[in-house]
C-alpha cells in the first residue's frame, strides 16, 4: 500500500466516521443520562432521512433555489426530535425508568417494531434518492480520484462542530449542566432539585433531533429504502458500547476507528469490511471493560 | 391437586393431542416449542439479572452445527445431528462464556450482540462455505436409522420437541432452586455477597451461561432440523430481540413462561402476517408494549395473580 | 380466530380428493412476493401485476370457465412465517403456488412443495442450482436462471465492447451477488482468458455507503465494472458513482438496471450496458404493437404509477405458465377438468407467453426465455434513461444442457462462441 493509497483511505475513513458519529452521538447521550439503551433510534435516523428527502422534493417543487436542501435538513431533524422524539418519551418512556433494564429496552424495541411500519405505510417500499444538496456542492479531487465536497468537507466539519457544540453545552450551559449531573449521579441530582423528568425530556429531545439529523445528513448520499434504520442502529451500538457509558468523546474517537477501519479494510481485505466495527468493540472491551473513556464504576455493597 | 397445577396439566395434554385434533397446528407449535427451549435460556439469564443481546449467537451455532454435520456426513442420523449441533452451541457458550462472563449489564449484553453480529458477518461473508444469506440446507434426517415420510418425521419432531420442553424446562426449573442456582440468582440482587462468600462470581455466572446457550442451541437446532434449513438470519440481532421479547411476554423468569409465551408469539405473528399484510410488525410492536405497560409479569404474572385471586389468598411471587 | 383454527384443521384433516373432477368454484393460486423487506422494490409491483392479469383472465371467462383467486404470502415476514403460511395456505385448498422471489426462499420452498405434493411455479428466482442439485416433480420455473441471465450479459458485453483490458466486480454479498459472478467470471475466463480482473468486491447486502469502493475503483481505472446489484444498493452504487465521476471513465454492466432506471432518473448516463433478467422492458422492441401488451401497460402505470419492471414480466409468465397448462391438460383430457397429475404431464414441453417472447419448459422443468439486453441513452422525452441498441438473444443457446452444471458447462465455451449466437437488434 503506497502513500497516495493509504491517504485515499484516510479521506474516506474520515467521511464515513463523521456520519457514524453524528448518528452515534445522540444514543451516546439518551443512554448516558438516562440509561436506556433506545433501539428505535434507528427509526428515528431513517425517519429523518426520509422526511429530508420528502421536504426538499417539496421545496424545490415548490420553485425554491436549489440551495434550500440544507435548512430543510435542520428542520427535518428538529420535526423528528420535538414531534416524535418528545410524545415518545412523554407518553411511553416515562412510564418505565423504574422498571427492570430489559423492559426499558423492550419497549424502544416495541417503538422500533412500530416506526418501521409507519416508514412503510408513509414512504411507501420504493428506494428514494433525494441528492439535490449533495450534487450542489460538486467533487473535489485528489490524486486522480473524485471525492464529493459533501462527503469529504461538509460531514466532517458538521461532526467537529457538533462535538464542540455538544461540549459547550454540556459545560458550559445551565441546561447541559444539569443533564450533566444527571448523568453523573441521578439520584444526587434530584436531591439538590434538578427535575429530572424536564432533563430526560430535554435530552431525549436532543438524541433523537441528532438522529434525525444523522439521517437527514446521509439521505443525498444514499437511496432512503425499508430497513437502514436496523443496520444503522447496530453500528451505533458498536459505538456506544466501545465508547464507554455517555461518553461523547470516546464516541468520536470510536467512530473514528471504525471509520478508519472499514476503509483501510476496503483496501487491504475488503472480505472483512462488515467485520470492523464488531472487531474493534470486542477487542477494546476485552482490554478496558468499561469502555475507552468510561471509568470503572463504584461497587455498591 | 389445585387448580394452579390442574390447568398446566391440562394444557399440556391439549398440547400433546394437537396432532390428532388440530393438525394445522402441529408445524407451528413444533417451531413455537423449539423457540420456547430457546427462550428458557435467556430467562435463565435474566433470573441473574443480565439480559444478552445475542443469544441467537447459540441458536444459529447449533442449527449450523447440524447443518455441516449433514454436509460432511450424508445420512447422519436425526441423534447424530441433534448431538453434535448441541455439542456445538456448548462448545461455544463455554469459549464465549469465558470472554463475557466478568460483564455486567449493558456491556453484558453489547458483548454478546457484538459475538452473534460478527458471527452473523462470518456467515454472511463465507458464501462458500456457509452458503451466504441464502444457508444452508437440512435435508431430512434418518431417525434412529428409519427412514421417514414428511408427515411421520414431523410428527415425531412435534412430540421429540414436546419431550424435550418439559425435561428441560423441568431441568432448569430444579437448576434454579439447586444451589448452583441459587448461588447463580444472588447474581441478581448482591453479586458482591457472593464474592463475601468466597465463590468467583466469573464461575457463578459460567454456570448458567452454559446452561443458557445449551438451551438456546437445543431449540437451534431443532428449528433448523424442522425448518430443512438454517440462515444467518438465525444469527441476527433481531432475532435476539425476539427472544428477550417472548421471555418478558411469557414472565420474565418464569420457565413455563417462556413456552406459552413463545406459542402465543408464534401465533399472533403468523396470523399477524397473513391477516395484517405488512403491518405485521406493527400488531406485534403495540402488542409488545401493551404488555410491558399493563402487564409487565408478562403471561406468567397474568396467571400467577388469576390463580391468587381464584385461591382467594396472596402467595408470596417471584 | 378459534373458529378460524378449527377451519384450517379442518381443512388439513380432508384427504386429498382422487375422483374424476368436477369443475371447481375457482382455482385457487398462492403467489409468494416481497411485501416488506428490501427486495419489495420488485414485490409490490409484481403483487400489482399479478392482480391486473388475474382481474384480466375473470374477465374473459376464467380459465376454462373456472375464475382464478389469488392469495398472497409476504416474504419480507422471515422463513418461518413464510414455510408456515405456505403450508396454512396449500392446506386450505391451494390449487398452484407461485414462489419466489429469493433463491433462499426457492430453495427452502422447492422440498417443501414436493412434500406437500403441490404444483410450484418458481417464477422469479435465478438460482441455477435449484434444478441443477435435485430432480424435482412439482416445482417449475416459468423464466430463465442465474446462467443464462450472466451468459446474455457477457455475450452484449462481448460484442458492443470487444477490445476491454481489465473488469472489477461490485455485486451484493449474498448468494445471488455471488452466485452471478462465479458464472460471469466464468464465462470471461473462458471466452476472453486475456481480461484482467482488477478488483472483487462484494459490500454487505444493504449497503448504504460505497464511498471506499469507488475511490478505489478510481484508482484502479478499469475499463468495465459489473455489478449484478437491484434495489437500493443499485440505485445507490450508481448514484455515487455517476456524482464522483467513475460513470465517464468506465463501462457500468448492470445486468439488473432495468428495474431501476426510472428511479435512477438522469443518474444514469448513456452508454452502459443494461439488462432486465429476460426480454423484459416496457418498450419491448417486438411486443410494443401488439393490442395486449399496450393494455396491460396502460393498466399497471394507471395502477402503480410507475413502467412496468421485469418482476412484472416474470409473474405475467407464471401466470400464463398456468393458465397454458390448464388448458392443455383440459384439452388432452377431453375438455374436462384436469387433476393435478395432467396439470403436472402437460406442463413437460409447455409454451406459454406473458409479455416477452414465448418460453417453453425443458424436461427437467426449467424455462427457456429469451434475454434482452440494451444500452442507456439519456435524452429522449422521459425524465430517465432509456434502451437503445437492443439485442434479444434465443434464450436456448445460452442455457445450460440438462444435466450439467452451469459454472462448469460456461468454462467450457469456446473464444468465438459469441459469433455463433442468434440476436436480433434493436436501435431503440
Amino acid at each position: 500500500m503506497n502513500l497516495t493509497l493509504f491517504l485515499l483511505a484516510l479521506f474516506d475513513g474520515i467521511a464515513y466516521a463523521a456520519l457514524v458519529f453524528i448518528v452515534a452521538v445522540g444514543l451516546t447521550l439518551i443512554f448516558g443520562v438516562m440509561r436506556i439503551l433506545n433501539v428505535a433510534h434507528g427509526s428515528l435516523y431513517a425517519m429523518g432521512a426520509y422526511l429530508t428527502a420528502s421536504l426538499t422534493t417539496f421545496v424545490l417543487a415548490a420553485g425554491l433555489p436549489p440551495v434550500f436542501a440544507f435548512p430543510c435538513m435542520l428542520v427535518s431533524a428538529v420535526l423528528i426530535g420535538v414531534v416524535l422524539g418528545g410524545p415518545l418519551e412523554w407518553l411511553l418512556l416515562r412510564r418505565i425508568y423504574h422498571k427492570p433494564e430489559v423492559l426499558q429496552l423492550l419497549v424502544t424495541f416495541a417503538i422500533f417494531m412500530i416506526l418501521e411500519d409507519v416508514q412503510r405505510l408513509i414512504w411507501g417500499t420504493q428506494p428514494i434518492f433525494q441528492s439535490t444538496a449533495l450534487q450542489l456542492m460538486g467533487n473535489v479531487r485528489a490524486f486522480s480520484v473524485n471525492y464529493t465536497v459533501y462527503q469529504l468537507i461538509l460531514l466532517p466539519v458538521v461532526a467537529i462542530a457538533l462535538l464542540v457544540g455538544l461540549r459547550f453545552f454540556l459545560r458550559r450551559t445551565v441546561a447541559g449542566k444539569l443533564i450533566l449531573a444527571t448523568t453523573e449521579d441521578r439520584e444526587a441530582a434530584q436531591a439538590i432539585g434538578i427535575d429530572a423528568d424536564k432533563v430526560f425530556l430535554l435530552t431525549f429531545i436532543v438524541g433523537a433531533g441528532l438522529a434525525g439529523l444523522g439521517g437527514a445528513l446521509a439521505s443525498p448520499t444514499t437511496s432512503i429504502l425499508p430497513g437502514i434504520g436496523a443496520d444503522m442502529i447496530v453500528l451505533s451500538f458498536a459505538v456506544v458500547a466501545t465508547a464507554g457509558l455517555g461518553q461523547i468523546e470516546g464516541a468520536a474517537l470510536t467512530a473514528l476507528l471504525i471509520g478508519l477501519g472499514r476503509s483501510f479494510a476496503v483496501y487491504v481485505w475488503p472480505e472483512t469490511q462488515v467485520l470492523v466495527p464488531y472487531l474493534i468493540m470486542v477487542a477494546v472491551l476485552l482490554v478496558r471493560p468499561e469502555g475507552l473513556f468510561g471509568s470503572p464504576s463504584a461497587r455498591k455493597i | 391437586m389445585t387448580i394452579r397445577t390442574l390447568i398446566p396439566a391440562i394444557l399440556l395434554l391439549l398440547l400433546a393431542l394437537v396432532p390428532f385434533g388440530a393438525q394445522g397446528l402441529q408445524v407451528l407449535l413444533t417451531l413455537a416449542l423449539a423457540k420456547g427451549i430457546a427462550v428458557m435460556g435467556i430467562t435463565v439469564l435474566l433470573r441473574s439479572g443480565q439480559v444478552s443481546f445475542g443469544h441467537a449467537l447459540f441458536f444459529a451455532i447449533a442449527a449450523y452445527g447440524g447443518a455441516f454435520t449433514l454436509m460432511l456426513m450424508p445420512g447422519a442420523d436425526l441423534i447424530v445431528v441433534f448431538l453434535l449441533g448441541l455439542f456445538a452451541a456448548v462448545l461455544s457458550g463455554v469459549l464465549v462464556g469465558l470472554f463475557v462472563a466478568r460483564y455486567r449489564f449493558i456491556f453484558f449484553a453489547m458483548l454478546n450482540l457484538a459475538f452473534s453480529m460478527i458471527f452473523w458477518s462470518i456467515l454472511e461473508k463465507f458464501y462458500h462455505y456457509t452458503g451466504g444469506a441464502d444457508g444452508m440446507r437440512l435435508p431430512r434426517p434418518t431417525v434412529f436409522w428409519i427412514e421417514m415420510e414428511r408427515g411421520t418425521y414431523e410428527l415425531f419432531m412435534f412430540y421429540f420437541a414436546l419431550v424435550l420442553a418439559i425435561g428441560l424446562g423441568w431441568f432448569s426449573m430444579r437448576w434454579l432452586e439447586s444451589p448452583a442456582g441459587q448461588l447463580f440468582r444472588t447474581l441478581k440482587t448482591n453479586e458482591t455477597r457472593l464474592q463475601y462468600l468466597g465463590m468467583s462470581p466469573q464461575r457463578v455466572m459460567m454456570n448458567g451461561y452454559v446452561l443458557s446457550a445449551m438451551l438456546c442451541g437445543t431449540g437451534g437446532i431443532l428449528m433448523g432440523l424442522v425448518q430443512g434449513v438454517v440462515t444467518p438470519e438465525y444469527a441476527y440481532w433481531i432475532r435476539s430481540g425476539e427472544m428477550v421479547f417472548i421471555a418478558v411476554l411469557g414472565g420474565a423468569g418464569s420457565v413455563p413462561g417462556a413456552l406459552v409465551g413463545a406459542a402465543i408469539y408464534e401465533i399472533v405473528r403468523t396470523y399477524a402476517s397473513a391477516f395484517a399484510g405488512d403491518v405485521w410488525q406493527m400488531v406485534l410492536g403495540t402488542f409488545l408494549l401493551i404488555i410491558i405497560l399493563f402487564a409487565p409479569g408478562g403471561i406468567a404474572g397474568i396467571y400467577n395473580s388469576l390463580m391468587d385471586r381464584i385461591a382467594g389468598k396472596k402467595e408470596d411471587g417471584e | 380466530m378459534k373458529k378460524l383454527l378449527m377451519a384450517t384443521a379442518a381443512c388439513a384433516l380432508l384427504p386429498f380428493a382422487a375422483f374424476a373432477q368436477d369443475k371447481p368454484e375457482k382455482l385457487q393460486i398462492g403467489v409468494t412476493s416481497f411485501l416488506t423487506g428490501p427486495a419489495s422494490v420488485f414485490g409490490v409491483p409484481a403483487k400489482a401485476a399479478a392482480e391486473i392479469l388475474a382481474e384480466d383472465i375473470n374477465a374473459a371467462g376464467g380459465i376454462q370457465g373456472v375464475p382464478v383467486e389469488l392469495t398472497f404470502i409476504d416474504e419480507g415476514a422471515g422463513t418461518e412465517v413464510l414455510t408456515t403460511e405456505y403450508r396454512r395456505i396449500v392446506e386450505s385448498g391451494a390449487d398452484v403456488m407461485l414462489a419466489a422471489i429469493s433463491s433462499g426462499n426457492c430453495k427452502t420452498l422447492a422440498p417443501l412443495a414436493e412434500d406437500l405434493k403441490v404444483i410450484n411455479i418458481m417464477w422469479d428466482c435465478g438460482t441455477q442450482k435449484i434444478f441443477e442439485e435435485d430432480d424435482y416433480n412439482y416445482v417449475f420455473r416459468s423464466g430463465a436462471h442465474a446462467g443464462t441471465e450472466m451468459l446474455a450479459a457477457v455475450a452484449y458485453l462481448l460484442k458492443t465492447k470487444p477490445d476491454f483490458k481489465t473488469i472489477a466486480v461490485v455485486n451484493q454479498d449474498y448468494a445471488w451477488g455471488r452466485d452471478s459472478w462465479d458464472i460471469f467470471s466464468a464465462a470471461l475466463t473462458a471466452l476472453r482468458p486475456d481480461v484482467e480482473v482488477v478488483g472483487e468486491f462484494f459490500p454487505k447486502f444493504g449497503s448504504a455507503d460505497f464511498s471506499t469502493e469507488i475511490s478505489r475503483l478510481q484508482a484502479l481505472q478499469p475499463d468495465v465494472i459489473l455489478s449484478t446489484s437491484w434495489g437500493g444498493d443499485l440505485d445507490t452504487f450508481v448514484q455515487q458513482a455517476s456524482q464522483r465521476g467513475l460513470t465517464n471513465n468506465s463501462t457500468f454492466v448492470l445486468p439488473l438496471a432495468e428495474s431501476s432506471l426510472e428511479r435512477l432518473g438522469s443518474a444514469l448516463p448513456s452508454g452502459h450496458i443494461v439488462g432486465a433478467r429476460g426480454d423484459h422492458y416496457w418498450d419491448h422492441p417486438e411486443r410494443r404493437d401488439d393490442a395486449d401488451f399496450q393494455a396491460f401497460m396502460a393498466k399497471f402505470e394507471e395502477k402503480t404509477g410507475a413502467k412496468a419492471i421485469y418482476p412484472v414480466f416474470h409473474m405475467s409468465q407464471g401466470m400464463a405458465a398456468i393458465q397454458a397448462a390448464y388448458d392443455a391438460a383440459a384439452a388432452a383430457n377431453g375438455g374436462d377438468w384436469p387433476n393435478e397429475d395432467q396439470v403436472i404431464a402437460a406442463m413437460a414441453g409447455l409454451e406459454f407467453q406473458g409479455l416477452g417472447r414465448p418460453v417453453t419448459l425443458r424436461e427437467d422443468h426449467q424455462g427457456i426465455e429469451a434475454q434482452l439486453m440494451g444500452t442507456s441513452v439519456q435524452g429522449g422525452e422521459l425524465p430517465f434513461a432509456t434502451l437503445e441498441n437492443m439485442m434479444i438473444f434465443d434464450g436456448a443457446e445460452l442455457t445450460t444442457p440438462v444435466g450439467q452444471e452451469s459454472v462448469a458447462w460456461v468454462g467450457t465455451l469456446q473464444p468465438g462462441w459469441v459469433d455463433t449466437l442468434t440476436v436480433e437488434t434493436f436501435e431503440n
